[in-house]
């Protein structure tokens, strides 16, 4: 296999060629994910808006399905390996160790991922993304997500083999770098998480062939145990992109490694536990398992997101002084670069990930406000602004980044990229609030109808509810045009767009 | 001064800036007052979802139902679903299947009973509304609630997890009378909003029955 490094003209950093193809290969293929799951999502939105109510019963479920499943899992995970990639050997400046398993791991994520697609549409998996048991979807659906889970396992196994070469090879001085150390928080997390997918999808994939039985409690303990977790990986792979762009944009500086750091290690010891919130209202558990749960365990990952919010904006504000911009107070926010769609993407994260998503999930962490909450709008209210406005949107940000430095082409349609975080964040949250107002109605999530028209008995939202769907309607509207101009400013600047100046041959690193 | 993207050289476990430090005891202090609020609401508020535990098979809990129904069914049917009206202070049973709950429940306001909830088929979610009280029921577990209804009034019960492309047609009744004005009962219904108070089962643990 074809290796060899190219110094990257604008960071100076020596980028193996398996790495840049390692990491186009995945974002191509995120992409696509994103594409589908963002089509999906719009239909899902125009259904649930109920002045429009496109779908049926039956097909809106099932595009529900493919729409969690393309975004929460295909687009982030394949996303969060080209992330890995770019934080072990281009950070470290080091070579992929084992490209040959890189690359077949990859092979297998995407067969996986086809395989669950093509259940999906083919109506073989109407199970929503949580799958419950004893709900039963068709046993290529368990099979396809098992072999992605394994394919992303041994992805993350060639990412600690990258560490540990970079360091026995001697490619970089001193410690890992912040970002580096947060993908690593971020692949420790992701190995728990497959873990608990392993221990429940492979049981319920021999339960649905007709061997044995899975306990429907247990699954919903220890599917959240995969699906929290999950979550949990976006959120140590966004803070890291937080502190990526952050250097990239403004060249924020690390105010304390040491705070940074034991943030980071605050999430992978607390965050397994903290899944057991999404229990708290199920008959199988106890009180003191809920509370231990959910109170202590989730506070103290909690206390780790409350750290990077004061230490990202920070950094950026310490960089941005150290370069001059010293006049009063917020001279340094002012002269910020707002034109770039990397740094407004991560501001957009920053606020809407920590004050809407982060307090609304504290809140429903509660054993008590669960009741009011669980399962109703507020939830998804809630996830659409973590991982969506907070997770998504920093994604997108760090893409027009990747788009010069890896795939080594220009930003196409450069006035459009400039507003498309604009227009995605203003619209997320606009959707995000009015999806969690609705909830305080009581709609439920995952509904066709909330109309109940075909119901054995009548059931009457106020009007007021009725508005706040359709406000939640228009920011999802915005948010998909977002969606839209991203993909259109993406895929046009890899396949159609100009190359960028500048050397980009690589160069064997024993002739060098 | 380094970016985050650069290796820190030397020993970068160093003492914090003071105003990162007074962030870090601020947030620490706030988690501990919430981690300090949930179980002091657990023992105070009165409000928890915790409930009566116990396993009961489907078919046992589909008995356990039908008898309840043959035991305490008041006149007619109601779209093809008996109403039960049990005594106050007694068990109180109540079944997620694909797409009904069974039976419709006529209480008796400030009487206390024990809700039974559970499934036979798949996970449902119990919500009532318009007061917005939701539960989990998974086949094969009994969910006991401690409830006492404090207001009179029509209510629905809305299944609010995804059980099966007729989910959204799952609506069930449960209709609150007040005795002491039983006189000026009125069937269509005034959705007037009532609240219902769950009253905390906290000392009974499963496996105490």
């Amino acid at each position: 296999m074809k290796g060899g490094f190219r110094i990257c003209p604008t960071t100076s950093l020596r980028v193996h060629r398996q790495a840049d193809a390692l990491i186009k290969a995945n974002a191509v293929v995120a992409t696509v994910s994103l594409l589908i799951g963002g089509i999906t999502g719009l239909l899902v939105l125009l259904t649930r808006w109920q002045a429009v109510h496109l779908l049926d019963a039956a097909m809106f479920y099932r595009v529900l399905t493919i729409h969690g499943m393309s975004m929460l899992i295909f687009f982030i995970i394949f996303f969060e390996m080209a992330v890995l990639y770019f934080a072990g050997p281009v950070l470290l400046n080091s070579r992929v160790p084992a490209p040959r398993l890189g690359w077949s791991m990859f092979g297998l994520m995407v067969l996986g991922a086809v395989m669950v697609e093509w259940t999906m549409w083919t109506g073989r998996a109407d199970v929503l993304f949580t799958s419950y048991v004893p709900l039963r979807a068709h046993p290529l659906f368990y099979l396809g997500v098992i072999l992605f889970a394994v394919g992303t396992l041994i992805t993350v196994a060639v990412f600690f083999g990258s560490l540990v070469v970079a360091k026995r090879e001697k490619t970089y001085e001193g410690s890992v770098p912040l970002v580096t150390y947060g993908a690593i928080a971020a692949a420790i997390i992701a190995v728990i998480t497959l873990l608990h997918g392993a221990a429940i999808y492979i049981p319920t994939f021999f339960w649905s062939i007709g061997i044995g039985n899975v306990d429907p409690q247990v699954y919903r303990m220890v599917w959240w145990g995969l699906g929290h977790s999950s979550q949990q990986i976006n959120v140590a792979a966004m803070v890291a992109v937080w502190y990526l762009l952050g250097a990239l944009t403004v060249g924020s500086v690390v105010i304390n490694e040491k705070i940074s750091r034991t943030a980071f290690v605050l999430y992978i010891l607390f965050i397994s536990m903290a899944s057991a919130h999404h229990l708290l209202v199920d008959p199988g558990m106890g009180p003191t398992w809920k509370v231990v749960n959910t109170s202590y365990f989730m506070y103290m990952a909690v206390l780790a997101s409350m750290i990077h919010g004061f230490t990202v904006p920070a950094g950026i504000e310490v960089g941005q002084r150290v370069r001059g911009l010293t006049k009063g107070m917020f001279e340094w926010l002012r002269r910020a670069p707002w034109g770039d769609p990397g740094f407004s993407a991560l501001v957009f994260s920053v606020i809407i990930f920590g004050f809407v998503g982060g307090i609304t999930g504290v809140t429903f962490g509660t054993e008590q406000i669960n009741i009011i909450a669980h399962n109703t709008l507020r939830i998804p209210g809630h996830f659409h602004a973590t991982v969506v406005a907070g997770t998504a949107l920093a994604f997108m940000g760090v893409t027009y980044y990747v788009i010069p430095l890896i795939f080594r082409k220009k930003v196409a349609f450069w006035p459009l990229a400039k507003i498309q975080p604009y227009v995605f964040a203003f619209g997320m949250l606009i959707f995000s609030v009015a999806m969690t107002f609705a909830g305080t109605f009581g709609i439920p999530r995952r509904h066709w109808d909330m109309s109940f028209s075909d119901a054995l008995f009548d059931v009457q939202f106020s009007p007021a509810a009725n508005l706040v769907v359709t406000v939640m309607a228009l920011g999802g509207l915005i948010a998909a045009l977002g969606g839209a101009i991203y993909i259109l400013v993406t895929v046009w600047s890899v396949f159609l767009g100009q190359p960028m100046e500048g050397d980009a041959t690589y160069v064997d690193a024993r002739s060098s | 001064m380094h970016t985050g993207i650069e290796s820190p050289r030397g020993v970068w476990w160093k003492p914090a800036h003071k105003a990162e430090k007074v962030w870090v005891v601020l947030a620490f202090a706030w988690c501990m007052v919430l981690f300090a609020m949930m179980p002091l609401w657990h023992w105070k508020g009165g409000q928890n979802p915790s409930g009566i535990r116990a396993r009961v098979e489907p078919d046992a809990f589909r008995a356990r139902t039908e008898e309840f129904i043959a035991t305490y069914r008041v006149g007619e049917e109601e779209n093809g679903i008996p109403i039960v009206e049990p005594p106050p202070g007694g068990d109180v049973y109540l079944m997620g299947q694909m797409w009904l709950w069974t039976p419709s429940l006529r209480l008796q306001k400030d009487a206390e009973y024990t809700l039974h909830l559970s499934s036979v088929d798949v996970n449902h979610g119990f919500s009532l509304y318009p007061l917005n009280i939701n539960f989990q029921v998974v086949p094969g577990y009994d969910y006991g609630l401690r409830v006492t209804p404090t207001e009179a009034g029509d209510f629905r019960i809305v299944c609010n997890e995804f059980c099966g492309v007729g989910h959204h047609v799952m609506v069930g009744r449960v209709e609150v009378i007040d005795p002491a004005a039983a006189t000026g009962r009125d069937e269509d219904g005034d959705k007037g909003a009532g609240e219902l108070t769950l009253n905390a089962p906290a000392e009974r643990e499963g496996g105490d029955r």
